[in-house]
């Protein structure tokens, strides 16, 4: 473990995600009235505003929207790190989220390719969800 | 708005390392600098705006009070690279509402030199770091990179298409005798240039400066008496499309200047055809092509051809980023393309090199966070 890397701080809205990478769940809010899921956590639907709500898990597959191969050492923290890739993930069920894919080189990743999560813990309260080839 | 608006003075500072002057003496140089420019005496101005510029708290006030300025109208804002060309939108507004009748509009950095922030100190805080940072996300360049990325896929768009944009923004820029990046640059330098985040090279990417820039905006009226000939605002908009680029409906490919850029030449009663020259937000190559196409000066995925054969240099069909833009004259985070703007309406404010002959009517765009806000400025030297 890197104790030098940036880690998320799960707050009111985001424990349940956290908590459910923690148990290798991908979790997405299920808005109760349009059943609308999103992604990033907040307590009000954007399609509908309603205040109700859900925590479901998703398959965690997906395709890559885009993506950036990161070859130099921007943030010092994931120096040794590089080169990784960082990507758009569009998940099946909807919404999109920032992750690395992993498990191929830099050089297999393509737009449009399938993916599926997989949790890398990185203490003993966060494990980040990643991606890899389907 | 009811009324008819110009920028009366504009002011810069040295760009690159400027290690004499502070942020904050840096946003007062450049404020008195387009005070004097415009013949006013500083007590004449009642709004100020800042940008937010990592500054403290109440930091327009701070800067008015540090000026001998009490405002009727004073306010920071903060859209990241849109900021100066909202600001400008703003002035506008409020003197349209009758809050005030003359805007002095600020936007300073340091960040070449002197003291700095970390970039960044763990545990992270929500947004951009809860869902991004903590993957290795470096911020824009990874945004803008995933961006190209996408664009290249959807339109075939090649490589050399960023390369001959960042050769046309060092062309200008070695014109200019205030940028920071001023040595030639080849196609063979750019594709020599490292990885950052690929499909970005380190030539793909803007410089990191310190310098500032303002101007100050008033009626049509009272631009009337004032030393300089005024530059009218002869359309305008703004659209910021999302917060974050992972946002589900945000499109990568697409930026806010596909309905800023409608509004403003609406509003101007002109079309792309009819500017001159572009001054258009370059915090990367890609950006550039990406509002070539969206602003409607070609049509979308073409944006490669239109970049080719120094089409965007001075001499070409549509010259943009004269004074070198960000990416080889300094990042001043759009200010400095306002104030380019101006300068090349006026007519022989700049380098006789770099001086668009005859420029009548100027777009400048600003653009910011990723890929999250946009603004459009069409200037004119002709009263709308
Ligand atoms: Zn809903």
């Amino acid at each position: 473990m890197n104790t030098k890397r940036p880690l998320p701080r799960p707050d009111e809205d985001s424990e349940v995600f956290w908590e459910g990478c923690r148990a290798e769940e991908l979790r997405m809010q299920e808005c109760s009235e349009c059943h609308t899921l999103r992604f990033r956590p907040r307590p009000v639907c954007p399609e509908c505003l309603s205040d109700q709500f859900k925590w479901t898990p998703v398959s965690g597959k997906g395709r890559v929207y885009t993506f950036g191969v990161v070859r130099s050492g921007v943030l010092p923290s994931f120096r040794e790190e590089v080169p990784y890739v960082l990507a758009l993930i569009d998940l099946e069920e909807g919404p999109r989220m920032t992750s690395r894919i992993v498990g191929c080189e830099p050089e297999a990743v393509e737009i449009g390719m399938s993916v599926r999560v997989l949790f890398e813990a990185l203490d003993d309260t966060i494990s980040l969800p990643y991606f890899c080839p389907q | 708005m009811n009324g008819t608006y110009a920028i009366v003075g504009v002011g810069e500072t040295p760009v690159g390392k400027v290690p004499e002057w502070s942020k904050t003496g840096l946003a007062l140089l450049a404020a008195k600098r387009a005070i004097e420019d415009a013949g006013m005496n500083h007590k004449e101005i009642d709004g100020v705006l800042t940008s937010q510029m990592g500054g403290t708290f109440i930091y327009s006030l701070e800067v008015a009070t540090l000026l001998g300025i009490q405002p009727r109208y004073t306010t920071v804002m903060e859209l990241g690279g849109a900021t100066s060309v909202c600001m400008a939108q703003q002035a506008m507004a409020a003197i349209d509402a009758g809050l005030c009748e003359t805007v002095l509009c600020i936007h300073a950095q340091k960040q070449q030199t002197g003291p700095t922030r970390p970039r960044h100190t763990p545990p992270v805080d929500r947004g951009f770091d809860e869902f991004d940072r903590p993957f290795g996300h470096p911020g824009a360049i990874a945004v803008h990179a995933m961006a190209a990325q996408r664009h290249m896929y959807e339109y075939g768009t090649p490589n050399v298409a960023f390369g001959n944009i960042a050769m046309a923004m060092r062309k200008h820029a070695s014109l200019n005798a205030n940028a920071q990046r001023r040595e030639p640059m080849t196609l063979d330098d750019y594709w020599a240039s490292r990885w950052v985040v690929e499909p970005f090279r380190l030539l793909d990417c803007c410089q990191v400066s310190d310098g500032a820039g303002a101007f100050i905006v008033t009626s049509a009226d009272r631009a009337k008496d004032l030393r300089k000939a005024p530059i009218y605002i002869a359309g305008y908009g703004q659209f910021h499309p999302h917060r974050f680029i992972s946002d589900q409906h945000a499109d990568a490919t697409r930026l806010g200047a596909h309905i800023s850029g409608p509004d403003a030449f609406r509003r101007a009663g002109i079309t792309p055809k009819d500017i001159d020259v572009a001054e258009l937000y370059d915090c990367f190559t890609y950006v550039v092509l990406s509002e070539l196409e969206d602003y409607g000066f070609c049509e979308k995925g073409e944006g490669a051809e239109f970049v080719q054969d120094g089409q965007i240099e001075i001499g070409g069909r549509l010259p943009v980023n004269t004074h070198g833009g960000l990416l080889s004259q300094g990042h001043v985070e759009g200010m400095l393309h306002v104030v380019e703007g101006v300068r090349q309406l006026r007519g022989g404010e700049v380098e006789p090199k770099r001086q668009v002959p005859g420029a009548r009517r100027a777009l400048v765009s600003g653009h910011g966070g990723q890929m999250s806000t946009h603004g459009t400025l069409i200037l004119s030297r002709d009263e709308p």
